[in-house]
């Protein structure tokens, strides 16, 4: 049994053990859940150590036959675009542990079981390797969390966790479609084999069906990620979801979409990727800027982050549909980045609302000089947030931005007036929120940060420093696996896109300093 | 005495389940004559013995496969497996309704002899080869299913729905008798083999108008029995009115039955003019899970629900239909396997939480479920992701082998729809999942007795086959596809 192996099972394991043990143990509960969580944490860090720079394709790969016929296998393995993205799962799940210790005190146990196997669910999506292994996870991942939300949710979470279960539902009926279609002409749900017969020709799709094929998949990955105009489900999923919820559904539920997008539709079907591009990027920059101006007009924290999220999101699509080497590098990078800031933002807006009891930006005022501490953090989150140099944001902002350039300069400007807005309406919210008289009602409630919560925050302050100043410890393997999957979605192309050739670029120097 | 007098021993073991369940039929009716009510705790323990004696016999029938009086019967895979399902279906059953008819004061051995009856007639509908034992075998099990519906007379539902499901049945049946008629007159014969050899045979081939309409007429009759579109009107009246066990009951064993002659019939007879019956089939699918899941999105009766709901179901098993192939024929017979495992275990569940006559049969009666009892909640959780077809429960797989059957045979358009058509099913499923996790306790969860050993069993054999067949169905789907196969012979 390898390393993957173990880390995709002890979530389960973890979830299995907290469901066996008595109701009335929470504290017994909290404990077990963080160990299983950690220990999966650590584990997946082993997957890092134990990355080969140089070797090609999936690694720590597991193939064995689940079902017979028709033959499904539990096809398992990493490689730069999941490497990182599992250990994003494995790192927030701990954290958001950490952060519910206290503000989930009803139903503990179901929680806790429910957060573990959520996590089983997303590392699960992470690592298939078989279209049909991949679709199990997608949908099994989302029953926790609709309970999640639907339990410890606010005041209408019922209405937004039906919302989000029906969305991602529909999306993905269309994405079995899909996959069955491809299942009957391949054969096989194995995807690194599917690959391999389109790359000897062997499986070729006429321009017709090919385009139904991708639109089957892209609108369940869409409506994910989420894509303007799909996103409609997001903020009341946010804002209703408890801390935790926010956290993962944040952090790593949109990047199931993303992730979809650039393991699946490019190499799968690159003709209709790149027929669809010019549409899809017109969205995503619809989706950067009005998500960002909706974000700006929020009453409510939770809401406005998550607008900033659409804003965000917009960003990724925008580089992967750009096809160049370093849109899609810094849209891989984004994705990470967004995971950590974000998922900073909601942790902190939940210590925020465990102290005031509020989400209304406008029962806050002058946190500052009550907690001081909370403020620092959350001063450096928004700045990460907002995308300022030495952070982790600006990186993938950037190279997001110089890919879309190379594709089509005016992609890149009128995406930059996004980055632009989020300063505004981030800046804005912590001038409201921190700074001016503090209100008796903030003072009386107020106080700093604990042990427990520092330890929550301490970790994301520390990513997002490492991410935005050394990303020579990232890029590469994601580098890598961008290329190839670039590579595999030039082939069959019948027209070449007349896109400048991306010209070396600075961090290639680190790649090759770094190895 | 000659020899042919006797029938041959071989004919007898293949035709040994349905002789088992009549003949404790026939003795759980003379106990009741001698012993009445002082036999009434042991009635359901005889009925039990009863099916699971058919039920070795079934598993016996099958080591010995092969044709019985005189190719009248066929003992082959095909008819294992439905003899298996509906057997397990009265079995269930019988679990089942063991508190339900204390709670009613009803234990009555009529009751355990017409489920056995009625289990009775769908094995001889599953394996006759030949439209007059199919039809006898339907009355059986309908006269027996009309009975039970309104098993409590002095209950105004029971009766209205024993009423509507006898008038509309018999009428449907009518429908199916004068098909089979058509067919005698076209084919002069009644085994599906001789039909088709006859429909394909280029010298003597009747008029392709006159056997369409035969089909027809058949599939009317056989429509009505798997309540499919437009032929469903009774199904959320007469489940609704039923007694909890028997909707269950109804929406599983005769069902499946039907299904099992639904294919026996077209994928063997009517082969020949299969691009003919495709896009009445094909249409029907269609209507059925369309008007079956919008029209459960207003219900708030949970009876009704499930109803509405299992018309929708009757739509995906007609997608495999559609299909026309053996892996949608297979397809279907694993899908009826999961559908009944979790139908019956939802209706168990309204059951055990429907209090003594009803009383509590609303969705929002659900409220609370989960912190009240946690066991019951998680099981009815498995069903209802199952009933969505959620990955990881036997419902997907049914769901995932229908469509991909439907897929190979090019029914892409049916497909997405089917597909969309389940979003929505989600919908209201997920409305019970949330009044049961979401909401405060109502007063039924609050008075909800616990669970009784006889529905605990009811609920947790088909869960776990649910999350077993949902896990590793390869081994259920080869059977299946095995005994498809017997269909072309």
């Amino acid at each position: 049994m390898n390393l993957l192996n173990i880390v995709l099972a002890l979530p389960l394991a973890g979830f299995l053990a907290v469901l066996l043990l008595p109701k009335n143990s929470a504290e017994t509960i909290r404990r077990a859940a963080l160990v299983f969580a950690l220990v999966a944490f650590l584990a997946s860090i082993g997957l890092a150590a134990g990355f080969s720079k140089d070797a090609r394709g999936p690694q720590f790969a597991t193939d064995v036959i689940w079902i017979a016929s028709p033959e499904i296998h539990y096809h398992a393995g990493i490689d730069g675009l999941s490497l990182w993205l599992v250990i994003l799962s494995t790192f927030l799940t701990p954290i958001c542990i950490l952060i519910s210790w206290r503000s989930i005190d009803k139903r503990v146990k179901e929680f806790y079981a429910f957060l573990l196997l959520l996590e089983f669910g997303l590392v699960g999506v992470f690592v298939s390797l078989d279209l049909f292994l991949f679709y199990v996870f997608w949908e099994v991942s989302l029953v926790p969390m609709y309970f999640l939300i639907g339990i410890w949710g606010h005041e209408r979470r019922i209405y937004a966790a039906v919302k989000f279960f029906l969305y991602t539902m529909a999306g993905s009926a269309l994405m079995l479609v899909g996959i069955i279609y491809i299942y009957n002409r391949a054969g096989t749900f194995n995807y690194t084999a599917i690959l391999e017969m389109f790359t000897s020709g062997k499986l070729a799709f006429n321009s017709g069906q090919e385009m139904l094929l991708f639109l089957a998949f892209f609108i369940a990955f869409a409506i994910k990620v989420p894509l303007f105009p799909l996103h409609t489900w997001l903020p009341d999923a946010h804002v209703e979801a408890p801390t935790a919820g926010s956290v993962m559904l944040a952090s790593v539920m949109l990047k199931m979409g993303t992730y979809g997008l650039v393991r699946f539709c490019l190499p799968l079907f690159p003709d209709a990727s790149r027929r669809c591009a010019p549409w899809i990027v017109v969205l995503a920059i619809i989706g950067i800027i009005y998500g960002a101006l909706v974000a700006m007009v929020q009453p409510n924290m939770k809401k406005l982050v998550a607008y900033s999220s659409v804003s965000h999101l917009g960003f990724v699509v925008l580089g992967v549909f750009s096809f160049t080497q370093l849109g899609l590098d810094g849209a891989v990078y984004q994705m990470l980045n967004h995971g950590i800031s974000t998922g900073a933002l909601f942790v902190l807006v939940g210590l925020l609302y465990e102290r005031r009891h509020s989400l209304e930006i406008a029962d806050y005022g002058g946190v500052a000089t009550a907690a001081p501490w909370l403020s620092t953090v959350f001063l450096i989150t928004t700045l990460a947030s907002v995308g300022l140099p030495m952070l982790n944001n600006f990186v993938g902002e950037y190279l997001v931005l110089q890919g879309a350039a190379q594709a089509n300069f005016r992609w890149a400007v009128f995406a930059a007036i996004g980055v632009i807005l989020s300063a505004c309406y981030m800046l804005w919210l912590y001038q409201r929120v921190f700074y001016g008289d503090t209100p008796d009602t903030v003072a009386s409630h107020m106080h700093d940060m604990n042990h427990r919560e520092w330890s929550a925050a301490l970790p994301l302050l520390a990513m997002m420093l490492w991410m935005g100043i050394y990303t020579a410890s990232f890029l590469p393997p994601i580098t890598r696996t961008n290329s190839a999957i670039l590579e595999q979605s030039k082939m069959n192309v019948r027209f070449r896109v007349a896109a400048p050739q991306p010209a070396e670029y600075l961090s290639a120097r680190k790649v090759s300093d770094a190895r | 005495m000659p020899a042919e007098f006797l029938p041959k021993s071989s004919d007898l073991i293949r035709f040994l389940p349905e002789t088992i369940l009549i003949a404790f039929a026939t003795l759980l009716m003379l106990a009741e004559g001698f012993a009445g009510k002082r036999w009434s705790k042991g009635y359901a323990g005889m009925s039990v013995l009863g099916l699971g004696a058919a039920l070795l016999a079934a598993f016996l029938a099958y080591q010995n496969p092969g044709p019985a009086f005189s190719g009248m019967l066929m003992a082959d895979g095909f008819a294992t497996f439905f003899r298996v399902l509906v057997i397990g279906v009265g079995i269930l059953t019988v679990f089942a309704s063991y508190r339900f008819l204390e709670r009613e004061g009803a234990e009555t051995a009529e009751y355990h002899a017409l489920i056995l009856f009625s289990v009775a007639g769908q094995c001889v509908m599953v394996t006759a080869t030949e439209l007059i034992m199919i039809f006898i075998g339907l009355e059986i099990s309908s006269i027996a299913s009309y009975v039970l519906a309104g098993y409590l007379r002095d209950d105004k539902r029971n009766n209205e729905s024993a009423l509507k499901y006898f008038l509309l049945g018999s009428f449907a049946t009518a429908f199916l008798l004068y098909g089979i008629a058509w067919i005698y007159g076209l084919t002069g014969s009644t085994s599906l083999v001789t039909i088709r050899s006859v429909l394909t045979s280029h010298d003597m081939t009747p008029s392709a108008f006159l056997v369409g309409f035969a089909a027809a007429l058949i599939f009317v009759g056989l429509g009505f029995k798997v309540s499919a579109a437009p032929f469903q009107i009774w199904a959320p009246d007469v489940y609704q009115g039923a007694p909890t066990p028997i909707s269950a009951f109804l929406s599983a064993g005769p069902k499946a039955a039907a299904f099992a002659v639904f294919l026996r019939i077209f994928m063997t007879a009517f082969a020949p003019i299969g691009p003919g019956w495709e896009p009445l089939v094909w249409l029907s699918a269609l209507l059925s899970m369309t008007i079956g899941n919008f029209a459960a999105l207003t219900q708030s009766n949970i009876k009704r629900l499930l109803a509405y709901s299992s018309i929708a179901h009757a739509g995906y098993v007609l997608v495999a239909l559609a299909a026309r192939s053996e892996t949608g024929a297979a397809a279907a017979m694993f899908y009826l396997a999961a559908y009944a495992l979790m139908n019956i275990g939802a209706f168990a569940v309204v059951s055990h939480l429907s209090g003594k006559g009803d009383r509590f049969v609303s969705v929002d009666d659900f409220a609370g479920l989960s912190t009240r009892q946690p066991v019951t909640a998680a099981l009815l959780t498995i069903f209802l992701l199952s009933l969505i077809g959620v990955p990881l429960t036997a419902g997907f797989f049914g769901k995932f082998y229908i469509f991909k059957a439907a897929l190979d045979s090019n029914l892409v358009w049916l497909s997405i729809l089917g597909l969309l058509n389940s979003a929505v099913a989600a919908y209201y499923y997920l409305r019970i999942l949330v009044v049961m996790y979401m909401h405060e306790p109502s007063e039924a969860a609050t008075e909800a007795e616990p669970l009784t050993s006889g529905l605990a069993f009811a609920l947790i054999v088909p869960a776990l086959g649910i999350l077993l067949l949902g896990i590793f169905p390869s081994a259920l789907l080869d059977f299946a596809g095995k005994s498809a196969v017997l269909l072309r012979r």
